[in-house]
């Protein structure tokens, strides 16, 4: 049985190792099996170099046609399986064809890779980074490795944030005005505001604000649209009477968001939106939404 | 329905209990293994036990007990927690991820009790986030409960004066702030409770709406103490000296519960200021306290508020005397006086008993502060007069009541009823209570000058005082009979009768005024009050003759008017009008009393014309045998100790007292009284009786004629007597009569006068 087994295992192991492998950040990753791996952090114009090391397995020769590296960058459309399209692609012959008896280390570099858009694991889409060598072989299927890494691209403070104020309400029953301090947020960022309310008619239970992921996909008649709501947090418990201002402030740190994302490709966007939800004693709900714009503020630590 | 719906709440709060101490105990765990995270989760998690609409106020605060104590064990941890290097920031970060608002403050309020004593950020900042963030609680028994824990978890901690907390940034006034912003916000909470209904409750409508509304009254009041609290807590600051109270404080205090408009409330609320606030801040800032006061809502029980803070002040007056100028500066009095005025003028629906009762308050409080001010004190009363003018006799028990202390006020400060008198606005009070209870005043007035033994020494005193105590005096109209109490009537007149000896005057002229004033009135007072008033008037006329006899020389002189003749005329004619009662026997003793004092002043004629009416009255009135022997023995006894009658006169009258005794319907009777007239005689020395002689009539039925002969009659009849077999032997008569033979038989053997004398007789 074991002999069997030996039939279809690989004939060589491949690792990629990077040259700053050890000092580079880690971030979790969910693989497609679901399982959390630790996988290299860059970020857009780095470098990306390091070394391929092929070890046939014991005793035995490994007969290719040559051996490359890639470095791709994949959007992958879930209702379109299988699919990938590559917005980037890279190559580097590593080895002409020939054989391998022994192991063998081959050094690779991508110099100031263009990575213009961060990874992102979506509902409908799927945006990767991936380094693949590729062991071609004649005859029989080629040997494949991958190394998935994540790519993460940071803004400067934008230099106009406006806030959001808006008044609000359904004629003769409710008014409110409120308030949120910016329209773009950084992802650790908290969003400081306050409703006040200028008419009240109904009776009010609570309030909450939410923080919405509009994911859409495709374009045209095939435009798939996913809203998620990350975040549901109540602000306000009970009715509050005409004149009343009730303080907004939510911390953004322990949601899992991305940034915007704003037509990555032509194949996708990812945008925000706080919702702003009034509940009434029948659970009715009268509800506003706005958007706002998150990105990735450099960390300074 | 309605045991269902409490078994439902006990049901509800065992299940909150259970889901509490369930969380509670994951919490500890978190806690021991030092896990903050799960800590978190889970106190949350405990917390939103308290987000229960279901419960009343009172099972919610069991609720809300039972976390507080759980609290404290967090806060502890936390505390532990940025000892160990956790960023005091970072925690209070952390804690408001909590998605619910509710968990989320309590845990707010946890980690800013530690953050502020952790000192990394001053604590004004940190009270103040946290007093805003507790608006997101708008439900108003979860909102006064979450800003009661801030309130409890921050009080030791306020940037007071001399506290650790007072920094350069932080000043009392962030302390003042911050407390004041709490209890606007929980008022407004509190407030607004009455306009929530509890689902549970509120759906099941067998309960009307009054019984709602009632019920949510109680709940509120449950509740009060949470609101009260705060101001309790702003009257510990230290750092809160008279200009603050007076420019911050009171002012927002009193826009709050001014603009409330809540009834419940504003009671509490202003009681709660005159409570816990000191009383020197009070009487400087008496002007604006008094200026809410007719701003309050109409229903508002303003009188127990005002009574409230007349009743502290005047505890402040008495306190020490320092203190009394201050009241004259701020002019305490006018002040109250006037807003007194504007809160019945504002609130027309205040029933009589109200207003009263604030007049009281503020009596007691004039008196207590300003014992000096007359003028002050008749001011109060002519208020009250005139929000009583126009009214019939008050009929409502609780405002006659207050009426009544309103006039006793005065008595039992000044312990002079003199003062009272000079109030002219008293008696018009009094004129309004109904006739029972102005008696009862009446008799209040009296005890109060028998209490203090005052003396009333003019005649304009004792009219302006019988003015008072009328209902005594005379029936007034409408006085039903029937009802009174006899005892209770007599109570009264004895106390009237009491009364009149304490009018005093030591010129007889003003006296005999007093006793004309006194005479005037109470021969108005009918045939059931004579017999009560008028002894006492006699004595204490007799008492001034007496006085007036021992100063005979000055007296003497027609133009003047207290002489004895003029003082006995009244007399007689005064104790003629018992006649009327009738009260023969009574009238009797008091001309006897009356001609016992003629002979003193050596008023024969005056004398002789007493004892005559006794006669008459002897004779004409009383029937009784008891009563007339009674009679007899007094008009004896009185005899007997006259000295100014001729002969012809006291035979007269003795004769008449002999007469009379013998014609006593018992035999004892005639005897003892006849023995009685014989003492008269000897007062005469006449025909030289002896005491032996008078034994012997003691004993036996005989005549005043004494003769020889009469008693030899008498020594055989006895022996007679004596030796028939139908009387009992009686030793002592025996042994009696022997003596007294043997004395007869002595004298005659000593010969003599007497032995000649008694020759006659023969034994």
């Amino acid at each position: 049985m074991n002999y069997i087994i030996g039939a279809f295992k690989s004939p060589c192991n491949i690792s990629i190792t990077l040259a700053d492998g050890r000092t580079r950040k880690q971030v979790p990753l969910k693989k497609e099996n679901g399982q959390m791996t630790k996988v290299p952090l860059f970020q857009s114009q780095e470098n990306i170099a390091g070394e391929v090391s092929i070890e046939p397995i014991q005793g035995k020769k490994l007969e290719h046609t040559g051996v490359k590296i890639e470095l791709l960058g994949q959007i992958e459309m879930y209702f379109d399986r299988g699919n990938f399209y590559d917005f980037t692609s890279l190559v580097r012959e590593l080895d002409v064809p020939g054989d391998l008896y022994e192991k063998k280390t081959y050094p690779f570099e991508f110099s100031t890779v263009e990575m213009p858009y961060e990874s992102y694991n979506g509902i409908n889409v799927r945006l990767r980074y991936v380094l693949k060598v590729t062991v071609s072989r004649n005859y029989v299927s080629n040997i494949v490795e991958y190394q998935d890494f994540v790519v993460r691209n940071y803004t400067p403070v934008p230099s106009i944030n406006n806030s959001i104020k808006m008044e609000v309400g359904i004629e003769d029953c409710l008014h409110i005005e409120f308030e949120y301090n910016k329209s773009k947020y950084h992802l650790k960022d908290v969003i400081l505001g306050k409703i006040y309310f200028l008419l009240v008619r109904i009776k009010i239970k609570n309030m909450e604000l939410e923080v919405r992921r509009r994911e859409s996909t495709g374009s045209g008649p095939s435009t798939y649209v996913e809203t998620e709501t990350l975040a549901k947090f109540e602000l306000m418990d009970g009715a509050p009477v005409r004149g009343e201002s009730i303080p907004i402030r939510l911390f953004l740190s322990p949601y899992e968001l991305t940034p915007t994302y704003r037509n990555i490709n032509n194949k996708f966007n990812v945008k925000y939106y706080l919702n702003l939800v009034l509940v009434d004693e029948e659970d009715r709900r009268y509800f506003k939404q706005q958007e706002i714009t998150i990105y990735r503020l450099q960390e300074t630590s | 329905m309605i045991t269902d719906g409490i078994e439902d709440e006990e049901k509800w709060l065992a299940e909150g209990i259970a889901g509490l101490q369930q969380n509670a105990f994951y919490m500890h765990r978190s806690l021991d293994s030092n896990n903050l995270r799960d800590a978190l989760k889970y106190s949350a998690q405990m917390l939103s036990e308290l987000r229960t609409s279901r419960l009343s106020p009172h099972k919610y605060y069991d609720l809300y007990m039972r976390a507080f104590d759980e609290l404290r064990k967090l806060e502890m941890f936390f505390k532990e927690e940025t000892k160990r290097g956790c960023s005091i920031i970072d925690l209070y970060e952390l804690v408001q991820h909590a998605g619910n608002i509710l968990p989320r403050l309590y845990l707010l309020c946890t980690v800013g009790s530690v953050y502020i004593k952790s000192k990394e950020a001053p604590a004004k900042d940190v009270l103040k986030d946290l007093v805003e963030m507790c608006r997101g609680v708008q439900h108003p028994v979860r909102g006064l409960f979450l800003r009661s824990y801030l309130s409890q978890v921050s009080r030791d901690k306020l940037p007071d004066i001399g506290s650790e907390y007072e920094g350069d940034a932080d000043t009392v006034t962030d302390a003042v702030e911050f407390v004041l912003q709490n209890f606007t916000e929980m008022n407004k909470l509190w407030v607004r409770m009455q306009h929530q209904l509890r689902p549970a409750i509120g759906l099941s409508g067998l309960q009307g709406p009054a019984r709602e509304k009632e019920k949510r009254e109680k709940e509120r009041s449950e509740l009060r103490d949470l609101v009260g609290k705060n101001l309790h807590v702003l009257s510990q600051i230290e750092g809160i000296d008279l200009d603050m109270y007076k420019d911050t404080v009171l002012p927002r205090v009193l826009e709050q519960v001014v603009n409330c408009k809540d009834e419940l409330a504003q009671y509490y609320l202003m009681d709660c200021i005159i409570q816990v606030f000191p009383d020197e801040y009070h009487l400087q800032t008496l002007e604006m306290l008094l200026g809410a006061c007719p701003q309050l809502q109409p229903t508002v029980d303003i009188k127990t508020v005002l009574s409230q803070l007349m009743e502290r002040l005047s505890n402040y007056a008495a306190s020490s005397a320092e203190v009394l100028p201050e009241f004259l500066q701020v002019e305490a009095f006018s002040k109250l006086s006037n807003a007194i005025g504007k809160v019945i003028e504002a609130q027309v629906d205040m029933p009589v008993v109200g207003s009263i009762s604030l007049y009281v308050s503020l009596l007691t409080f004039t008196l207590r502060v300003h014992p000096d001010r007359l003028d002050y004190v008749d001011q109060v009363l002519g208020a009250c007069v005139k929000k009583l003018s126009g009214k019939a006799k008050i009929e409502d028990s609780k405002a006659t009541k207050q009426i009544v202390a309103l006039l006793s006020a005065p008595l039992e400060k000044y312990n002079d009823i003199g003062i009272a008198l000079k109030l002219s606005n008293y008696p018009r009070v009094m004129d309004h209570l109904d006739n029972g209870t102005n008696k009862v005043m009446a008799v209040v007035i009296i005890q109060s000058i028998m209490k203090n033994t005052s003396c009333i020494s003019t005649a304009d005193k004792v009219e302006a005082l019988f003015e008072l105590i009328k209902g005594l005096i005379k029936d007034l109209d409408g006085t039903p009979v029937d009802e009174l109490d006899e005892e209770d009537f007599k109570e009264e007149q004895n106390s009237v009768g009491r009364l009149i000896h304490m009018f005093y005057n030591d010129d007889p002229e003003e006296m005999l005024k007093i006793i004309s004033v006194v005479r005037k009135h109470i021969l108005t007072g009918g045939p059931t009050r004579l017999a009560f008033t008028v002894p006492p008037l006699i004595f204490s006329a007799l008492k001034l003759v007496r006085r007036l006899q021992g100063q005979d020389g000055d007296v003497i002189g027609e133009d003047m008017p207290a002489t004895p003749k003029k003082i006995f005329q009244l007399l007689h004619q005064t104790i003629e009008a018992l006649l009327s009662v009738p009260a023969p026997e009574l009238a009797l003793r008091l001309y006897l009393q009356c001609a016992e004092a003629a002979n003193d002043c050596d008023l024969e004629l005056v004398a002789y014309e007493f004892f005559t009416q006794a006669f008459i009255l002897y004779e004409e009135e009383i029937a009784d045998s008891k009563a007339q022997v009674t009679a007899i023995h007094l008009i004896i006894g009185t005899l007997q100790r006259m000295n100014i009658f001729g002969v012809e006169n006291r035979d007269t009258l003795t004769h008449k007292a002999t007469g009379y005794s013998a014609k006593l319907l018992k035999k004892p009777d005639q005897c003892k009284a006849v023995y009685a007239c014989s003492h008269l005689f000897w007062a005469d020395d006449q025909d030289g009786i002896k005491d032996g002689e008078r034994y012997l009539y003691f004993f036996e039925k005989g005549n005043p004629q004494i003769t020889s002969s009469v008693i030899q009659g008498l020594i055989e009849l006895i022996t007679t007597e004596m030796q028939s077999d139908n009387s009992t032997p009686d030793p002592s008569a025996d042994a009696f009569f022997a003596t007294t033979l043997r004395y007869i038989e002595f004298q005659k053997q000593k010969g003599g006068v007497m032995g000649e004398k008694y020759e006659a007789i023969k034994v």
